[in-house]
Formats: C-alpha cells, sequence, structure tokens
C-alpha cells in the first residue's frame, strides 16, 4: 500500500516539475503572454505543493466537508476549466471584434489611397504606371 | 445634386457583379440624386475583386471575411464619411433588381420620408417569394420583432434597403456581423428612428449562395431571436443609465 501511494507521488511530482519547467520555458521565449503566464505558473506550482503534501488535499476536504478528496479535485479542476474557458470565449470575442474593426479600416484605407494615387498620376505624367512605393504617395505634383 | 452610395456586399459573386454594376450605371441620375456603386469584396476565394476593379464602381476590399453585416457597414462607413446622403445596400447576387431603386428615392426624397426604407416582397406578392419554409420563418421573427417594437414589418429578413444620414450614423457605430437585417430593425428603433416598408420585386439570386443555407435556419432562428431579445433589454440598460 505504501509503496503504491510512494510510486504515484514521484510520478505526480516528476510530471508538476516537468509542466513547472515548460511553462517557464515559454514565457522566457515570449511565447506566453504574462496575464495567461500568472495563471499556470499559479497553477503548476499548486500541483507541485499537493504532490510534495500528501496529507495536504485530506486537510482541505475536511475543512470543506467534503467526504471523498479526488471529488474535491475535479470539482475545482472542473470550475477553473468552466471559468477559463468563459474567459477565453470573452477574450476571442474581443479579438474578432478588433479584428473587424481593423479590416474595415485597412479596406477603407486602402481605397483612399488608390484614389491619392491615381490623383497624383493624373498631375504628373512622368509616372506612367500606378506606383506603388512609398515615393508616390502624398506627393502631390 | 444629392449622392446616394449603393452598397452591394459581394462574396464570391464573379458571375453576378459585372451585371449588377452595369445595372445601377444605366439608371443614370434618378431626380437630382447621383449614384455610386460601391462594391464591399468580403476576402472572396474568385475573381470578384478583380473584375470590380475592372468595372467603375468603388471598391473597398476586405483582407479579412467578415461575413454580410461587417461587409454591409464598411460600405455604410464609406458613404458616411464621403458625404453621401443617403445609402443603399443591394445583394450582389442579382436578387434585388436595379430597377427598384428610383421609387425608393422618391420616398426618400419625399416629405415625411423615414429614415430607414425596407424594400418588402410581401406586400404586393409578387416576384420571387422565396420557400414555404423561409416564409414562415420570416414571419415568426416578424411576429417577435412586432411583439418588442410594436412595428407591423412584412420582411424583416430583407437586406434591401435604403438609410439616410441619420441612420447611417447609427449603423456607422455599430451593425451586427451575421444575419444583421433583423436585429437591426431594433437597433433602428432603439435609436429612435422612423422606419417604413416599400413593395418590391425581388428575384431568385443569380450567382453566389444565399448567407442563410438550410441546414443552419435553426441556429439562424435561435440566433436572431436571441439577438433581437438582448438588444431590446440592451436599450433598457442604456435608458436606465441615462436616467
Amino acid at each position: 500500500m505504501d509503496s503504491f501511494s510512494m510510486r504515484i507521488q514521484i510520478i505526480s511530482i516528476v510530471i508538476s516539475l516537468i509542466l513547472l519547467i515548460y511553462s517557464a520555458r515559454l514565457i522566457i521565449r515570449g511565447k506566453l503572454r504574462a496575464e495567461y503566464a500568472i495563471f499556470w505558473v499559479a497553477l503548476t506550482l499548486l500541483l507541485v505543493l499537493f504532490s510534495f503534501w500528501r496529507d495536504g488535499l485530506q486537510f482541505f476536504s475536511d475543512l470543506l466537508g467534503v467526504y471523498e478528496a479526488p471529488n474535491l479535485v475535479f470539482m475545482v479542476a472542473i470550475g477553473g476549466v468552466f471559468l477559463y474557458l468563459l474567459h477565453f470565449s470573452i477574450v476571442i470575442s474581443k479579438l474578432k471584434d478588433d479584428n473587424r474593426k481593423l479590416s474595415r479600416d485597412l479596406a477603407l484605407l486602402r481605397e483612399r489611397l488608390e484614389k491619392l494615387e491615381k490623383g497624383n498620376d493624373e498631375k504628373s505624367p512622368g509616372s506612367a504606371a500606378p506606383s506603388r512605393s512609398p515615393e508616390g504617395v502624398g506627393l502631390p505634383g | 445634386m444629392k449622392k446616394l452610395a449603393i452598397v452591394i456586399p459581394a462574396y464570391n459573386e464573379e458571375h453576378a457583379i459585372a451585371e449588377v454594376v452595369d445595372a445601377i450605371h444605366r439608371l443614370g441620375n434618378i431626380g437630382d440624386v447621383a449614384i455610386i456603386p460601391v462594391v464591399v469584396n468580403d476576402c472572396s476565394a474568385d475573381r470578384t475583386a478583380e473584375i470590380a476593379r475592372s468595372l467603375d464602381c468603388v471598391l473597398l476590399d476586405l483582407p479579412c471575411n467578415l461575413g454580410i453585416g461587417g461587409a454591409v457597414q464598411t460600405g455604410f462607413i464609406y458613404a458616411f464619411e464621403n458625404g453621401c446622403d443617403y445609402a443603399m445596400q443591394m445583394d450582389g447576387d442579382g436578387q434585388h433588381p436595379a430597377t427598384e431603386v428610383p421609387q425608393f428615392v422618391r420616398t426618400m426624397c419625399s416629405d415625411n420620408a423615414p429614415d430607414v426604407l425596407i424594400g418588402s416582397r410581401y406586400i404586393q406578392r409578387s416576384g420571387f417569394q422565396s420557400s414555404w419554409l423561409r416564409r414562415t420563418g420570416i414571419r415568426y421573427l416578424g411576429f417577435i420583432i412586432r411583439l418588442f417594437t410594436g412595428l407591423r414589418i412584412s420582411d424583416c429578413t430583407s437586406g434591401f434597403r435604403m438609410l439616410n444620414r441619420k441612420a447611417l450614423q447609427v449603423v456607422a457605430e455599430y451593425y451586427p456581423d451575421e444575419y444583421p437585417e433583423p436585429e437591426s430593425i431594433l437597433m433602428y428603433k432603439n435609436a429612435g428612428l422612423s422606419i417604413a416598408e416599400i413593395s418590391v420585386e425581388m428575384k431568385e439570386r443569380a450567382g453566389g449562395k444565399s448567407s442563410i443555407r438550410d441546414f443552419a435556419t435553426v441556429y439562424y432562428m435561435v440566433k436572431v431571436s436571441l439577438a433581437i431579445v438582448f438588444t431590446y433589454f440592451n436599450k433598457q440598460i442604456k435608458t436606465d443609465y441615462h436616467g
């Protein structure tokens, strides 16, 4: 019995440490934005804490009146995942909205730019082909 | 001389777009209103943009696909920023005949003209009437709109509409992405704009697909119903907030 729980403790310690190192690497390489980095560091630290502190889970279960300690883990994990998914829906909605504004303004600006370039070409007959280079823009005549 | 921008949202409409723009040009000026066709290419995969560039029209070329609402809003913002007195939406698939435009213009230029004029297939019941299932859906949405606004709109999904500058200002602020037509009626009502309908004939689309496909009808109904309810309460919140 004891060797069993010993084994699972070692496995969970190793997995949570790997997760911690991996998320630290992502943060250092700048692949995770700071606001998400905080969440992942906190989560992995929590995992590491509970894999070392074996009675911790039982302690909190008793505190909250949960009969079976694993149920507490499921409850907290599922609740956390749902909240985080909701958060992502909000983030995606905002991204989509920003995207729409950017595309819209880009299309409107492109049209204005083309109109300006056309106007420039008519004024200076020397430049025959419509120029897309930056020099062709904004200098009338 | 007044200006009317006819906004043509186009997604993969290479076969129909040239004819739609030509038909608009054939109208010439209507009274003292000059017409500017504005094609909004919603990131088509086909040659829509290339064809539109060769036509005598304004081309707004979106870099990402925004859906019908985003495309129409882009065109309306163009109209507003370029000092147009009116803007109209006309589908890029030939469903909305250009020959109906003059009666829109006459109504909008008359005394006691509405801010928003919607072209309806179901006043005279002539021309293309759509399938039974769609008509039922349209009647249901009309019922919901009547419930929340008291307005009787016989063809609330019709995109064939004309707006004046006051309405354009509202649309420039916000316009729904997907299936914008029924929801926008509530927006106009919330903004205190007057809305009227006019009888028009429509045709069956010449090319392209409806933005409302049959298998998505249930999703469409649920989404639009929710949007109408949310828009209604959104207004309540705003009026509460301002006292």
